[in-house]
């Protein structure tokens, strides 16, 4: 976890990339985490083909949860949305390192699930196997 | 004097073995959440062993000697929680899972038997989901009416309108002391009104009677409710007091073994106080340890206790207003005198989450999120707060630590 907060991540929370709404979004989805409040939501814009043309997403919460949203929107242009919507959760993990603690996997993942929530048009379950009661 | 006092906090935290365990960082453990659940001193980790290992066998039924040592220890257990809240007598209380259990217990009990359509609950903006989800049901059920006494920014109880809000009601049910930001409620105004409404007056005590002294007959309350694990004792194990004549009154909650006089294949008479309510075999071990965890209260002293934590708790203040410039927000009374050893705060406009991961870092364990009062939290329009909350093992080294786990959270998110 202190590797988690690194200088990039930091920066990703401060200055969200594709943050914000699409005129005419394709497919949108949005969610929360009930745990910390963390609320975020995906908007994409998919061409002809089938692939992801344009993406923004919205949302407040933890640092973890907005950063890892930053950084998967940034990764999926050109993704075909039914790739997306088998996105496995090494494509966040992959952006924001390891050393996330299993207490706040839930928001890492908040907006992976959320993004295949939009591109399978129906609520994913959540990308890890924590299912935490309130 | 105030070093004395913080000396035997120390020497106290050296009968928690855990608090002796440094982190996997190698950080020194400051345990500040204590409001979630408490620390135990080997002296209850013992009864439970020495239960196992020497008593083990169930109890009431048993002839043999085994079983009535059991039944001692059990029954004993119970005088003690008795005397320690100060009930008429022992089969005034009556063990629970927890807290939460207790209040179910009364809310299925005395409540589906005494409440209908044109009556009314009274509770507060600050409680617990656990003092609060059981009303709203029971409210559903019986077509009876949920208000609330409102609180202030502060999270202080405001009672102006408190002879209106009574009209009706039946049932008063609220926290002693919020976990969320340390109130203390003023039950020596809210009791003596609720009773002269003609309203019986439940408290719920998970964050009172581990802090300092609780006595039931002087509070005149009707029905006082706590959890062990929040006051040195195990989890599993908490209890509900009930002054006699209402307990008596009240139909059985759950049913089956023990609870029972005798039983025919059509029809069953119920068992005495306080078994009518101890359906099934009961968590033995763990109240026999809450017995132990309740004499090892009283053998630190409940008023030592409440001093230690009101002065550990303006000590932090004092620490904590250091960050005040960079954007710290303390939440609760302002008036020491009516809040208990709870801070809850944000640091700029970082996550409560993150600044708890941060922490955890520096070896400080802080709960940060809604703390199960999420209608409080909508009504204050935080998504999230970080909580620190004390105990007799807390030191000013514990305070210390959080001081210096906030400053590295500060300076990593850059805050002022």
């Amino acid at each position: 976890m202190d590797d988690f907060y690194k200088e990039y991540i930091l920066d990703h929370y401060r200055n969200p990339r594709n943050f914000g709404h699409l005129e005419a979004p394709t497919a949108t989805a949005e969610d929360l985490n009930p745990l910390c409040g963390d609320k975020i939501r995906f908007e994409l814009l998919v061409d002809a083909e089938g692939r992801v043309s344009d993406v923004r997403f919205s949302g407040k919460g933890c640092a973890i949860s907005q950063a890892s949203a930053s950084m998967l929107s940034e990764t999926l242009r050109g993704e075909k949305l039914e790739d997306v919507a088998r996105l496995p959760q090494e494509r966040v993990l992959e952006n924001v390192g390891i050393g996330i603690s299993p207490a706040r996997m839930k928001c890492a993942m908040l907006g992976l699930k959320v993004v295949k929530s939009a591109a399978l048009g129906e609520i994913a379950h959540w990308p890890d196997e924590a299912h935490e009661p309130h | 004097m105030i070093a004395s006092r913080d000396a035997r906090a120390s020497a106290l935290a050296r009968d928690f073995p855990l608090l002796a365990q440094p982190t996997s960082r190698g950080k020194r453990l400051a345990y500040l959440d204590s409001a979630a659940t408490s620390q135990k001193p080997q002296a209850v980790i013992d009864a439970l062993v020495h239960y196992y290992t020497h008593d083990n066998a169930n109890i009431h039924r048993g002839v043999y000697e085994l079983a009535e040592r059991a039944t001692e220890a059990f029954e004993s257990a119970r005088a003690k929680v008795a005397r320690f809240v100060n009930a008429a007598e022992p089969a005034e209380i009556v063990w629970t899972r927890n807290t939460t259990e207790a209040i179910n217990l009364v809310s299925f009990s005395w409540g589906l038997a005494n409440l209908g359509p044109g009556d009314a609950i009274l509770t507060t903006q600050l409680e617990h989901h656990s003092n609060l989800v059981p009303w709203q049901l029971l409210a559903a059920k019986t077509g009876a009416e949920l208000r609330f006494i409102e609180v202030d920014a502060e999270g202080t109880h405001q009672l102006h309108d408190l002879e209106a809000k009574l009209r009706g009601v039946k049932l008063v049910a609220l926290s002693h002391v919020s976990n969320t930001l340390g109130t203390i409620a003023p039950l020596d105004v809210i009791v003596p009104q609720a009773h002269a409404a003609g309203a019986v007056v439940l408290v719920d005590g998970a964050q009172s009677a581990p802090h300092f002294a609780v006595d039931v007959r002087a509070l005149d309350v009707d029905f006082f409710v706590a959890s062990g694990h929040k006051m040195c004792g195990p989890t599993g194990i908490g209890f509900l007091y009930g002054k006699r004549a209402l307990l008596d009154a009240m139909p059985p909650f759950l049913t089956g073994g023990d609870m029972i006089r005798e039983v025919g294949y059509e029809h069953t008479t119920f068992n005495e106080l306080p078994w009518k309510f101890e359906a099934g075999t009961s968590n033995i071990a763990d109240a026999i340890a809450l017995g132990a965890a309740v004499d090892y209260l009283t053998g630190v002293g409940m008023d030592w206790v409440a001093e230690h934590e009101r002065a550990l708790t303006a000590y932090a203040l004092e620490r904590l207003a250091e960050f005040v410039p960079r954007g710290l927000e303390l939440y609760g009374p302002k008036d020491l005198a009516r809040r208990s050893g709870v801070i809850s705060f944000n640091l700029a406009d970082i996550h409560a989450h993150d600044v708890a991961s941060i922490l955890d870092t520096e070896g400080v364990c802080v709960r940060a999120g809604h703390h199960c009062t999420m209608p409080l939290m909508e009504k204050m329009g935080w998504p999230a707060t970080a909580r620190a909350s004390f105990y007799l093992y807390n030191t000013e080294q514990d305070v210390d630590q959080l001081v210096l786990g906030l400053r590295k959270a500060a300076e990593l998110f850059r805050v002022a």
